[in-house]
């Protein structure tokens, strides 16, 4: 499957799902529409395309935009040893989007921490709480609305500044 | 015999002299300084030259607390149960610009030097210090040591 049938290979399955497709110097990036992306990765996993692996998944907050979160989710397909990038951009009121935790297993903890560092919320995950920082720590220290400097420390320190 | 039949010293003296050349050194490493302390402790410049070369792994038999590496809010608490579980008489030193100062991080993470949770003796600077001025650090502690009033079970508490 060469990239131009990939990319028509893609549009034709996911059909609705895909919001548009851009290219980042050299690379396809797929942007989907935030309500379609469990349904959108579950037949990527599936042949012909056999994205087996989730390489990574993080998050990108454009504060000023109006699709503030942008989940960055990296596919690897063991069979053909190709990549692939997807986007979606989730409203800064509501950022909501369903969990990948029954495809691949290691979304719980990924998603875990972008649950934690930009507040994202997981649909259906089965134990979203904060993966990096600690119990008791408010706010998500990644969004840029959160002040660059506040430390929350767990005991007294001496000679606070 | 002769010339050296008898000697005479103060006894805070001699207790500082089998402090400073006896440390034993608890090594807190969390970070890319810790590749700075092996060097220094392994032989090619040997802490063992300045009597520190015992690393225990318990706090209870360390009286040297060696911090290395950047500490994070998240780890401080841990810190400080360390040094609060080592026995008296007991010495820290900060190993490397983050346990200084925070060094090139100043964020909603990393503890800003860790002297706001433990009591430093010695701080080395450094991103990360040479082997040769953790040494410096070490010797300035032992002169610290030596001329520091010794605390010992039957010394008069004033």
């Amino acid at each position: 499957m060469g990239q131009e049938n990939l990319i028509e290979a893609v549009r034709e399955k996911l059909g609705e799902a895909v919001e548009r497709v851009a290219d980042s110097f050299g690379d396809t990036v797929v942007i989907l529409r935030p309500g379609a992306v469990r349904a959108a990765m579950a037949a990527l996993r599936e042949p012909p395309f056999d994205y087996a692996v989730l390489l990574d998944l993080t998050c990108v907050d454009f504060a000023a935009a109006e699709g503030r979160f942008e989940l960055v989710y990296h596919l690897y397909s063991l069979s053909r040893n190709v990549r692939l990038r997807l986007k979606a951009s989730l409203p800064a009121a509501a950022p909501v989007v369903e969990t990948l935790v029954g495809l691949w297993k290691n979304a719980e903890w990924l998603e875990r921490e972008v649950y934690d560092m930009f507040g994202v919320d997981f649909r259906g995950h089965p134990y979203l709480r904060r993966l990096l920082t600690y119990e008791g720590f408010e706010g998500h220290a990644l969004r840029k609305s959160y002040p660059w400097r506040l430390a929350q420390p767990r005991i007294p320190l001496k000679d606070d500044v | 015999m002769s010339g050296f039949d008898f000697l005479t010293t103060r006894l805070e003296t001699a207790l500082g002299w089998g402090r400073k050349f006896s440390l034993f050194h608890y090594p807190f490493i969390t970070a890319c300084c810790g590749m700075e302390y092996m060097s220094t402790a392994c032989a090619h410049f040997d802490i063992d030259r300045f009597g520190a070369g015992l690393t225990r792994f318990s706090p209870r038999q360390a009286d040297l607390l060696l911090v290395v590496g950047t500490i994070t809010h998240k780890l401080a608490p841990v810190l400080r149960t360390v040094y609060d579980q080592m026995l008296e008489p007991k010495w820290v030193i900060a190993f490397g610009a983050c346990t200084v100062s925070g060094g090139i991080y100043q964020n909603y993470a990393v503890l800003q030097g860790i002297d706001r949770v433990v009591p430093v003796d010695i701080y080395i600077p450094g991103c990360p210090p040479r082997p040769e001025m953790v040494l410096d650090g070490l010797l300035k502690l032992q002169d610290k040591i030596q001329h520091q009033k010794q605390d010992w079970r039957w010394a008069r508490k004033t």
